[in-house]
């Protein structure tokens, strides 16, 4: 499991720094959205991985085996709608970018100096 | 001093945010009644805070630690006030104070929602110089960063979307590095509070140390990205000089809230007592991260054709001079940054707001920048003759407002400059004056020192040539130049920022000996960490 969930954040750090680095908004806003989704996994890939774990100790104290840190599930929560609202403004930013400068080159122009 | 009042700095601007977004666009008198009312409070605020840490003696008890909800420090998270984050609260507050009435004058009606989206700003800025917790400190950035999202697009137009949209692209992805950083930290040693991380990383085991330097270099990344350290640092000049005036302004304390955290951090965390594997981690890139950037910001700034942009890069060249300051971790010098820094910031918003005014107000639609005539070797046919013919006997009348940015504007280039007598000279002698003394005592890394003393003085004296060009061009070289009218607002806010530095180069040595001890607490990191977990000993 532990290869699977690497992998997965490894390709999509990689398209998404691929997508990040092309001229088009459009573009660039997915690989933003990649990112993110990779650093939510990674955060909550932190606290290690258990397959049907509890976030609380439900049998007795001593028995942590069983029990999966809560903490990074709260982070990955917070760090999930601060992304979601600042991705959200950011497409507001590239329409209006398209309206003012008429194509979604990120520096405005067509791409020709 | 009751223990609330810890909270009030983060908690005065959000509810001030609020009401203004509930009384809505229309009652602009009373939002403005009341963000005036809210910067004030905070620079009471601030002092109060200020005083009590100056009340604690010479010891470096922190001031107060404000455990939010009661949770011990550990678990909860924790608002710590030591006499970085008083100097620091103060600052944010007086700058409000002063940038608000410019902005008061004509930007805040140029779009929507300029107060509650300042007051925001001011929340993000409190809360990430109070914050002792590492996660805290990444919601309190996005506060600030949204906030500065919406400052920065003000007053709307192609140019400034244009530059906001790679302010926001970098400064996203700055944060997935601010997040990457935070989570590899606790994956390492299980806790985000700064003092129980402080107290872990000598026990940290060797097989995941370099996870933790790993996730350390990371976090500082995303600090470096806000410090606008070369090569992170091609956002800025652009942004800068889209933005309007006033916020610009406002954003001359923006990197030095990455300056801050570097700051914090490194002595915090990679201090003397973080055990021969970890000491002084990463304080080389500093140095040489902070040479690297002043040569950029002196390139950039002679190179610069609008006064927007020469701002812009001398807050990189300020930049650069604080992170080589601070990474050469002598208490000394750091209080000497700290006066740097303080100056540095009003000095460069000062002249932002000059800048402003200068621009023409006609063209400002088309292009927000004060163009400066291209350079013109041969005079082209205004030859050396054409230049005495039309010499006239009548004397020109310099109107008032024209002298008052004639001496703002020469103010400026002395303060930022550091040249006798303003302040700005004290601050860099501050801070280099100590460095001979390391030097001597061979106390800090001689080639990287040495190269940053010569180029802080270097870039002293490209800031005269590039300002003095500057301002030939505007005030001299042009006689039929029209000079927009200037508002007793935007005037007063430039008067006030400085009357400040002015009144610190009279009265210097009080504030210097509250930098000294501050600088002494910094790098004796005990007292924060037994202040904020009291208990320090007897956890395991």
């Amino acid at each position: 499991m532990e290869l699977v969930l690497a992998i997965a954040i490894g390709v999509l750090v990689a398209s998404g720094v691929w997508l990040l680095l092309r001229p088009r908004t459009f573009q660039v806003i997915i690989g933003l959205t990649l990112i993110s989704y990779a650093v939510n996994l990674f955060i909550f890939s932190i606290g290690g991985l258990r397959t049907g774990a509890d976030p609380v100790l439900r049998e007795v104290a001593g028995r942590i085996d069983q029990y999966t840190d809560p903490l990074p599930q709260a982070l990955v929560l917070t760090a999930i709608v601060i992304g979601f609202a600042t991705t959200a403004l950011f497409l507001v930013v590239l329409l209006t970018s398209r309206g003012l400068t008429g194509n979604d080159h990120v520096d405005g122009g067509d791409g020709t100096p | 001093m009751s223990p609330h009042l810890l909270v009030a700095p983060i908690v005065l601007p959000l509810l001030v945010a609020a009401l203004q977004l509930l009384a809505g666009e229309r009652r602009q008198r009373l939002a403005v009644a009341l963000s005036l009312a809210s910067c004030l409070a905070l620079v009471a605020l601030a002092t109060m805070l200020l005083l009590a840490t100056t009340q604690q003696g010479g010891d470096g008890a922190l001031a107060a630690v404000y455990r939010i909800g009661d949770w011990p420090a550990r678990f909860g998270i924790v608002l710590v006030a030591d006499r970085l984050s008083a100097l620091m609260l103060l600052l944010a507050a007086v700058l409000a104070l002063a940038v608000l009435p410019a902005a008061l004058a004509r930007w805040q009606h140029r779009g929507h929602y300029f107060q509650p989206l300042f007051q925001f700003l001011l929340m993000g800025l409190n809360g990430a110089f109070l914050t002792g917790d590492l996660f805290n400190l990444f919601v309190f950035f996005e506060v600030l960063l949204a906030a500065s999202y919406g400052l920065a697009l003000h007053g709307s137009g192609a140019r400034r979307v244009s530059a906001g949209l790679h302010y926001i692209a970098v400064n996203l992805t700055a944060s997935m590095l601010f997040l990457l950083g935070v989570s590899l930290i606790f994956g390492v040693t299980g806790t985000l509070n700064m003092a129980a991380l402080a107290e872990l990383i000598p026990t940290v085991p060797e097989n995941t140390r370099t996870l933790l330097h790993a996730g350390a270099a990371i976090l500082g990344v995303a600090f470096l990205i806000k410090t606008a350290m070369w090569p992170l640092g091609f956002w800025l000049p652009r942004t800068y000089a889209a933005s309007a005036p006033a916020v610009a302004a406002m954003f001359a304390l923006m990197t030095k809230v990455g300056i801050y955290v570097l700051l914090r951090l490194s002595l915090l965390l990679f201090g003397d007592g973080a055990g021969p594997a970890s000491r002084n981690f990463g304080s080389d890139w500093m140095l040489w991260g902070g040479v690297a950037t002043i040569v950029a910001g002196i390139v950039g700034m002679l190179g610069a054709r609008d006064l927007g942009k020469l701002a812009g890069y001398n807050v990189i060249i300020s930049s650069g001079t604080l992170l080589g300051a601070i990474a050469l971790q002598q208490p000394a010098v750091t209080a000497g940054a700290l006066a740097y820094l303080v100056i540095s910031t009003l000095g460069i918003a000062a002249f932002f707001l000059v800048a402003g005014l200068l621009a023409p107000e006609g063209e400002e639609e088309a292009d927000d920048a004060l163009q400066l005539e291209p350079y013109e070797p041969m005079g082209g046919d205004v030859g050396s003759a054409g230049l005495y013919a039309d010499e006239d006997e009548s004397r020109v009348v310099i109107p008032a407002p024209v002298a008052m940015l004639g001496v703002s504007f020469l103010a400026c280039t002395v303060l930022l400059a550091g040249l006798p007598p303003l302040s700005g000279f004290l601050a860099k002698f501050a801070m280099l004056a100590p460095m001979l003394d390391a030097l001597a005592l061979d106390a800090a890394p001689r080639t990287g020192a040495l190269a940053l003393f010569t180029l802080v003085i270097v870039a002293g004296f490209c800031t005269v040539i590039a300002l003095c060009r500057a301002g030939i061009q505007i005030f001299w070289a042009e006689p039929e130049r029209r000079f927009p009218q200037a508002r007793v607002t935007e005037v007063s806010a430039i008067v006030l920022l400085l009357g400040l530095c002015l009144l610190l180069t009279v009265g210097v040595q009080a504030p210097l000996d509250f930098l000294h001890d501050a600088a002494r607490q910094l790098h004796d990191p005990a007292n924060y960490i037994h202040g904020v977990l009291p208990a320090a000993g007897a956890s395991p």
